[in-house]
């Protein structure tokens, strides 16, 4: 290819370095909105704290849980329910809105790292909520050093993946940046009371238990859980990971199927 | 297929939206390397429909586009580093300053320009620490068309790049498009100013209600329309006074009161014979107005033929 127009000097783009540009205006943009920010960061650590007024020691004597491993797995919910699935769900129907992935498709970017970099701030400080909720809880709550981390990590890694399709799906069918703000209740609801993070499973009726094992938020906060204290058996991981896979593969066909990049007219 | 020759190629091109509109109805056109073509429409006549999916946005209902020889939405990752796009209406974040979205844009541009020298291009190096919510329409469409130019682009998308500019940003955006089509850019255009097509374009299409009404230099467009001269016939006078109208070459006229359309391709004689008629009848003719065709003229004819046809077609149906 040779032309009187293309004298080009700077470097054939990388997908990670068109994820990281991206992901480096999105943190800007972040660190910019207040709102984002109270969600992102302050909600997510104080809510733990109000769980811990609500949790019984008997219950959760009777439950086989402690109080360290249940303040662990709300902190690690919180900041995936808020930090990661909440807050991007608003920030992609934002985007859409004002007409910047319609003009980022226009680019070299693939429609996946658009999606990927403009949630990397949004996940990178779940993943450090994550880790803060983990040292906090063993400062202040007598939480055990973990017996199984990389089951831990897992979970929350698998969850954050998650939970930024599922925000990409919720987006998908909230028009404006308010209605996301509805439109993203239902999840979160029902992974607070149903997925462990403020009740522990082990509380509910183990029918009712198995069923709400299935829910998308599940299997990550049971890996959480049971890696750190390496009640898990491998059979039991092995499950969680399956059904935190199965959701995440559903997750991303619905992103493909049902994704908008631009306003409806 | 040699891409050398037509960097642009669009083939009985067919796009129809979810709810059954047909927005394009089978067009076909092809841009050379380096030409500035200019897509001319009236609002809603299929335009950004069609550059979308040039730009690899959409994909046609039927019929091919090439671009650079490629697919460009098969082949999205084959085109892009090559090409340059100005949406219509694209966004940008609006807590974001100039150079931060430029830098931005930048990372995901192969063989990008340094920031300063984008911004320089379009006359923005002064606002570049102003967070994008607070420039003026025009400096966002300035802004719009730094980001396409940023990977020095061997196409250009341009879709209606000057609406919402002030008289003087519209001269300056034109001047700056000369520059990179004289620089050996293919550029491609749509506008609903006709002067903006009249003045850049090598060559143009009129599209109206989907399809291509027309396609030519802008002289050969032009030309395939008729002159005009109008005039208020003098008191007393009726049209039979005047010279026989097929002596003057006048194909056609309009009388409307008092006033007189004729429609020419012999402008010359058909004035000159019009004026001595009046030099010897001792009459002036008010109101007189002597014009050669203009792409405005030929503009509204073809949307009026168009809608001719179509009237035309329901009957026989």
């Amino acid at each position: 290819m040779s032309t009187a127009t293309a004298t080009t000097t700077g470097p054939t783009t990388t997908s990670a370095g068109r994820l990281a540009a991206l992901g480096r205006a999105e943190l800007t943009l972040l660190g910019r909105s207040k709102g984002m920010l109270v969600t992102a960061l302050i909600v997510p650590l104080l809510l733990p704290l109000s769980v811990a007024q609500t949790l019984k020691e008997d219950m959760l004597a009777k439950a086989g849980v402690t109080m360290g491993t249940s303040m662990l797995a709300a902190g690690v919910g919180f900041a995936m329910l808020f930090a990661v699935y909440s807050a991007l769900t608003n920030i992609f129907v934002a985007r859409r809105e004002e007409l910047v992935l319609k003009r980022l498709r226009t680019g070299e970017l693939r429609d996946r790292e658009i999606l990927a970099g403009t949630a990397l701030p949004a996940a990178l400080i779940g993943v450090v909520q994550c880790v803060v909720v983990a040292f906090g809880c063993m400062a202040m709550v007598d939480l055990e050093a973990p017996k199984a981390l990389h089951l831990t990590v897992l979970g929350v890694l698998l969850g954050i993946v998650l939970m930024v399709a599922l925000a990409a799906v919720t987006a998908a069918f909230s028009r404006t940046a308010e209605s996301a703000q509805v439109s993203s209740l239902p999840l979160m609801f029902v992974s607070m009371i149903g997925s462990g993070m403020t009740v522990p499973l082990e509380v509910f009726p183990d029918k009712l238990a198995s069923v709400l094992e299935l829910l998308p938020a599940s299997p990550a906060i049971r890996l959480v859980r049971g890696g750190w204290t390496g009640d898990l058996t491998a059979y039991e991981a092995l499950g969680a990971v399956a059904t935190a896979v199965a959701w995440v593969v559903i997750a991303v066909f619905a992103v493909q199927r049902w994704f908008r990049w631009e306003p409806r007219h | 297929m040699n891409t050398d020759d037509h960097v642009i190629e669009v083939t009985d091109l067919r796009r129809v939206y979810g709810g059954g509109f047909e927005a394009v109805r089978g067009i076909s056109f092809a841009v050379g390397r380096g030409e500035l073509f200019a897509l001319l429409g009236t609002n809603g006549a299929g335009k950004t429909s069609t550059v979308e999916v040039l730009e690899g946005l959409a994909r046609p209902a039927s019929g091919s586009v090439r671009v650079l020889g490629h697919d460009p939405y098969a082949e999205r990752h084959h085109v892009r580093p090559r090409i340059g796009v100005m949406l219509q209406e694209g966004g940008f974040p609006a807590e974001l300053t100039v150079t931060e979205a430029v830098r931005m844009w930048s990372g995901c541009t192969s063989g990008s320009r340094p920031a300063g020298e984008a911004l320089e291009l379009v006359g923005l190096a002064k606002r570049s620490g102003v967070r994008i919510k607070q420039l003026s329409g025009g400096e966002k469409r300035r802004l719009d068309l730094a980001l396409a130019l940023l990977g020095r682009p061997e196409v250009l998308f341009l879709d209606e790049p000057t609406t919402g500019l002030d008289a003087e940003g519209r001269a300056e955006t034109w001047e700056l498009v000369r520059a990179l089509r004289a620089s050996g850019t293919t550029v491609l255009l749509t506008t609903h100013y006709l002067e903006e097509a009249e003045s850049l374009a090598d060559r143009l299409a009129i599209m109206h209600e989907g399809q291509l009404a027309v396609s030519g230099t802008p002289a050969e467009v032009t030309a395939l329309q008729p002159s005009q001269i109008s005039f208020e016939l003098p008191d007393g006078y009726h049209l039979g006074d005047l010279p026989p109208l097929d002596a003057l070459g006048v194909s056609s006229h309009d009388v409307a009161g008092r006033k007189v359309k004729l429609r020419t391709k012999e402008l010359q004689q058909a004035a000159t014979r019009l004026l001595l008629w009046a030099q010897d009848a001792g009459v002036e003719l008010r109101g007189l107005d002597v014009r050669s065709a203009s792409l405005e003229e030929a503009f509204l004819q073809i949307a009026r033929d168009v809608k001719e046809e179509a009237r035309q077609k329901e009957k026989v149906a």
